[in-house]
């Protein structure tokens, strides 16, 4: 018998090694190992043999059996991977054909412009005040000590819904909304749509958007007024940016002052964006004119403070290159998707 | 305002390059919009001297000159024009020169003789009769300057100059004038200010202007001062060079000596000049009084105008003969037959001249200086200086005498002055002396007292804010060291509702939308456009008094006509597909508005639209995505076939009780077509104020199924007309707690099932939260609602 296993065992080995398919083995394990198998029927036989004989052929058999198992499971091994080596091989991509788009949307460049800008001021302890966009003329000019005459609210300046409500031409009437509310220490900033009485053209739009700033405390200096906008321009546009304060009048500040940057493109060499100067006038700012504290119940004897604002288009325009105002209100899917 | 630096030299030094005069006047306060070198375009023209003209042998027309321009030889010149003379002393260009428009001369032949060059006409040298009323305007510039061959004609005709662009701020009218710039020059320069007084002699020949002219003033609040002098005897001509060059420096056209001296102490003194023609001035009176009803004059431009009372005109004794403060009659008009002139200087209230200009819609330099405000105390030494020039010029004699009406204060007025304060404002730590030091160059004088003297001519100086901006524009505000307020540490936060705005800006943009930004005034016709019936209560539009146009003349009540626009662009442009959202404002009236201040009710609509790729279903996956997202949670929705805007078969409302959040659908083929958009499009009005109204931010972990869910798939014969939604609710309903979930994942109508019914596949999904659920016991529960399904609502299991 010891001779039969010793063919079988070899018999099963060449057939195995032989195999090109799971199945193949599958109906190889079958033949040998299987119920019905030829090792199985070995083992069967096994009642014939003598009691001597039993044990060294028993031992011998689940030898043989063991061994066919693992060779097999080998084979098995051997095969799976082969076939995965070879559905690899069909499975090939062309990988540089175009991927099937996934979008984000994208928010409007204004609305980017603007969340940075929040993002700065609320790092450095600010609220965000809202306020209507038609709102009566006392907040938007009286308040502001704007004088009766000042020609900002001609009809030709200023959109109007009655002889005392219009739409604001700043959000500087939500700083007056903020100031009556309440006693300072005040920190808030006002960002929102303003309109002003202008024909659509490359440079103009009857509504734009403004970011504005107010402080109000005890000893807030026009330094301060500096060393804040520092902050914010070197935050938005870059820590090598250098501001640059020229006098100027606005009614509702005292003193007041155009603010430029340094030309984000030439550094301040000077160059097309900058047209030579080297810098970019960006912002308006000063003290809050007395009048305007006093006229929101705040003491000018007690407390000072100061403003700023800034024109959003602006920025976004000188921003990313953009020479005409009206494609950010045509609203070209084209153009939004850029930014 | 315009400056030529020739001009200005006259009152201040300027020892400085022109870029850093123009640097340091914009970082005092009086902003250079920018700087011309005049002349600057004429390059290599000199005076010539004809030595002799003569024929062109093959021309008739042609005329060859020999011409001494300083060279070393003599130029041959061939010319057109037949206004040359052997001597005449005219403009050359030498062989290279360039002309303001931009020719550039070369030597040549003409008809085969050569030509060294040209000469030059006066509008080649971009000149006109103005500038130069002995020229002629066909032919060649003959000089009469004083001059030799080869001068630099940019030196001969005055055009060596600069002309620097002053930006002057409402608050600084007294700037508008070469004074008032001379002295922030001087003050910014830290150079002396040469002013003059002007200096009339007596003419002491006993005349005197009481004897031929009154001034009486009937509105004194419209017309605080008025000064009067007159010159006789005078001889009406062109002024001198100097003088029309200064003018021409300041973009101002020369008309006769008298005219021009009126313009020339406007530009000087800032103060509006005007001058009669005295034989015209009947009665021998002026009367400063507000017009009667209808009556007329016209003016200098050749308009006749009608008046209103409440305008202001100088009159005679019989009729008007200006419009004050704004232009003279053409009944005394300046004409060369003038001899007599009386000259006005006098100051007019800035609203009524404001008001006036408006009215008869003329604007002149006068009326928009006016407007600004001027000081009364510039009118006595303007006709001073006037009478002066006329001397000067010896275009007449001075009558002796000035009128002089004040009916206002023009005494320097006295303000607190605390320096602490002015260092706490900004920052700096100046002493008393600097800061006076700092401010008497504009003639702010600090006293002992803790008072500044402000002169007259400064109204904008009232308090301590405005004094800080004195010092701090003269100290540099660029020396202004930058600081970091002190202030207590706290959050710089968001509101919960700006909070829930920038989620949803985070959910739409995720779900693909690009953002786009509408105008909030629409066209009334927009309203026709999405179809709303006349009566809707949203045409009921904030509409705007003076609005640029029709077009865009009210607010919006809905952001949907604008978002259509926006897709119709992107239709328009063959763009394939496209998905756009706005968070717009929307407006209407405050019922309930107490004030000005409280005129609207603003919310924001969510609006957003897509074509080109998805279709209802997505439409609302986007709108219930969104409320997921936001926690809007428990709405209703419903079919809505009322919404004139949207398919009457394809529109579902959201609700939260009684709370309409928005609605979905697909836009009505009809109001695409308005909008000239050939896409089907699915769009979403949203209100945001009513989703968070409705929506709970409260999170609250739930723990994860223990045990395995079953599934069961149904298909149900139900009415046609009987929605969806509903068979849901009542499974819901009708099943017990171990319905997790029910899923309408199919409808199918046509073969197989009856005519007006439909077959319904819904996945229901079963769950127990302590024990895996068996086969048997979910088949029990599907047996119980078909039964409820099928005596409530005649629904049966498809067989």
């Amino acid at each position: 018998m010891k001779e039969q296993l010793e063919s079988i065992r070899k018999q099963a080995v060449d057939e195995i090694s032989a195999v090109g398919s799971e199945a193949e083995l599958d109906a190889l394990r079958v033949k040998y190992l299987g119920k019905k198998g030829l090792l199985t029927g070995i083992l069967r036989g096994m009642g014939q043999l003598s009691a001597e004989e039993r044990p060294v052929v028993g031992a011998l058999a689940n030898k043989v059996r063991e061994d066919l198992e693992n060779y097999i499971a080998e084979r098995s091994a051997f095969l799976k991977e082969k076939e995965l080596q070879e559905r690899l091989i069909l499975e090939k991509l062309d990988v540089t054909l175009p991927a099937r788009k996934k979008t984000l949307g994208k928010l409007h460049p204004i609305t980017q412009i603007e969340n940075r800008m929040k993002e700065i001021f609320l790092g450095m302890g600010f609220e965000i005040a809202e306020g209507p966009e038609i709102e009566s003329a006392y907040n938007n000019f009286d308040a502001l000590n704007a004088p009766a005459d000042h020609p900002s609210r001609d009809f030709s300046d200023t959109f109007y819904i009655t002889p005392e409500v219009l739409l604001r031409t700043q959000t500087s009437p939500v700083q007056v909304r903020a100031m009556r509310g309440k006693q300072p220490p005040i920190r808030v900033i006002s960002p929102g749509r303003v309109y002003r009485f202008d024909e659509v053209d490359a440079t103009h739009s009857p509504m734009f958007h403004q970011l504005e700033g107010l402080v109000v405390d005890k000893n807030i200096t026009m330094g301060d007024l500096k060393g804040t906008l520092s902050i914010f321009a070197k935050s938005m546009f870059g820590e090598e940016t250098k501001t640059r304060f020229r006098p100027h009048n606005f009614p509702f500040t005292e003193p007041s002052a155009e603010v430029d940057v340094s030309c984000f493109v030439c550094g301040g060499k000077g160059c097309r964006l900058c047209k030579g100067e080297g810098w970019i006038e960006i912002l308006g700012a000063g003290m809050v004119h007395p009048n305007v504290l006093s006229g929101c119940g705040i003491d000018p004897e007690v407390y000072s403070g100061f403003a700023f604002g800034i024109g959003l288009e602006r920025v976004v325009m000188i921003k990313y290159n953009i020479n005409d105002m009206r494609l950010l209100f045509e609203n070209d899917i084209r153009f939004l998707k850029q930014f | 305002m315009r400056v030529s630096l020739n001009w200005l030299k006259d009152y201040v030094d300027i020892n400085k390059d022109i870029r850093e005069y123009c640097e340091i006047m914009t970082m005092t306060g009086s902003k250079v919009e920018g700087f011309e070198i005049l002349g600057e375009n004429i390059k290599n023209v000199v005076v010539g001297k004809i030595l002799s003209a003569e024929k062109h042998p093959d021309s008739d027309h042609l005329i060859i000159c020999k011409v001494d321009a300083g060279q070393e030889y003599v130029l041959q010149i061939v010319t057109g024009a037949q206004n040359v003379k052997a001597g005449d002393m005219v403009p050359v260009c030498l062989n290279g020169a360039v002309l303001p428009d931009g020719t550039t001369i070369k030597t040549g032949k003409l008809r085969g003789v050569l030509s060294e060059g040209m000469l030059c006409s006066l509008s080649e040298l971009g000149l006109t009769l103005n500038d130069f009323p002995y020229a002629v305007e066909d032919g060649i510039f003959i000089l009469q300057e004083n001059c030799k061959p080869g001068d630099d004609i940019r030196a001969v005709l005055n055009l060596n100059d600069i002309a620097v662009e002053f930006e002057i701020t409402f608050n600084r009218p007294d700037c508008l004038s070469y004074i008032g710039i001379a002295r922030e020059t001087a003050a910014s320069l830290g150079v002396p200010l040469k002013l003059k007084t002007p200096v009339v002699p007596s003419a002491n020949d006993g005349d005197h202007i009481d004897k031929h002219l009154s001034v009486r003033v009937e509105n004194p609040v419209l017309c605080p001062r008025y000064t009067a002098r007159m010159v006789k005897n005078v001889k009406i001509g062109p002024s001198p060079l100097w003088l029309r060059a200064r003018l021409r420096a300041a973009g101002v056209r020369p008309i006769n000596n008298i005219v021009d001296i009126t313009n020339y102490v406007m530009i000087e003194y800032g103060q509006p000049m005007h001058a009669f023609d005295y034989n015209y001035i009947s009665s021998k009176q002026i009367i400063v009084r507000n017009a009667k009803a209808g009556e007329k004059i016209t003016t200098l431009d050749g308009v006749e105008r009608t008046l209103t009372p409440d305008m202001l005109c100088i009159a005679d004794g019989d009729k008007p003969v200006a419009l004050a403060g704004i232009m003279g009659g053409q009944n005394s008009e300046i004409l060369d037959t003038t001899t007599t002139v009386v000259f006005e200087s006098a100051n007019f209230n800035r609203e009524n001249i404001r008001r006036t200009s408006r009215e008869v819609g003329l604007r002149t330099e006068s009326s928009s200086k006016f407007e600004k405000g001027l000081p009364a105390c510039n009118t006595l030494p303007a006709v001073d200086r006037a009478v002066e020039l006329v001397l000067e010029l010896g275009c007449g004699e001075v009558v002796d005498g000035v009128i002089d009406v004040l009916n206002t204060d023009v005494e320097p007025r006295k303000i607190k002055f605390d320096y602490k304060r002015v260092n706490e404002l900004l920052g700096t730590n100046l002493s008393f002396d600097e800061m006076a030091k700092l401010l008497e160059p504009l003639d702010l004088r600090a006293d002992n007292d803790g008072y500044l003297i402000v002169p007259p001519y400064r109204s904008d100086i009232v308090n301590t804010a405005d004094i800080a901006e004195e010092v701090a524009r003269l100290y540099g505000y660029d020396r202004i060291a930058e600081s970091r307020f002190c202030a207590g540490i706290r959050e710089g936060k968001l509101t919960p509702f700006q909070k829930f705005k920038y989620s949803i800006n985070d959910a739409m943009t995720a779900f693909g939308f690009t953002e786009v930004y509408t105008y909030s005034f629409i066209s009334p016709k927009m309203y026709d456009k999405i179809q709303l019936p006349a009566d809707s209560a949203y045409r009921d539009s904030i509409r705007m008094l003076n609005p640029l146009g029709d077009d865009t003349s009210i607010m919006r009540t809905t952001a949907l006509p604008s978002m259509l626009e926006a897709i119709s662009h992107n239709t328009n442009q063959r763009i394939a597909s496209c998905k756009l959202f706005e968070m717009a404002t929307v407006y209407r009236k405050n019922p309930d508005a107490k004030d000005a201040s409280d005129y609207s009710i603003e919310e924001k609509n969510l609006v957003f639209a897509f074509y080109g790729d998805g279709d209802f279903f997505d439409a609302k996956g986007y709108a219930e995505g969104l409320f997921d997202y936001l926690g809007v949670k428990d709405y209703e929705v419903c079919a809505d076939r009322e919404n004139p805007a949207f398919h009457p078969g394809r529109c579902a409302v959201f609700k939260k009780g009684n709370l309409v959040i928005g609605t979905v659908g697909q836009i009505h083929p009809k109001a695409a077509e308005n909008f000239d958009i050939d896409e089907t499009v699915f769009a979403a009005v949203l209100n945001v104020n009513a989703m968070f109204a409705a929506h709970d931010s409260k999170k609250e972990y739930k723990p994860l199924p223990l045990y395995p869910a079953i599934e069961r798939d149904l298909a149900l014969i139900a009415d046609d007309d009987i929605e969806a939604g509903t068979i849901c609710a009542n499974i819901r309903a009708y099943a017990g707690k171990s319905l997790t979930d029910v899923y309408v994942f199919d409808v199918y109508k046509g073969k197989g099932v009856a005519e007006g019914k439909k077959s319904v596949a819904v996945r229901l999904t079963f769950r127990l939260p302590d024990k895996t659920m068996t086969d048997e016991e979910a088949d029990n529960a599907v047996k119980k609602i078909l039964k409820k399904l099928d005596s409530e609502m005649g629904i049966v299991l498809r067989s």
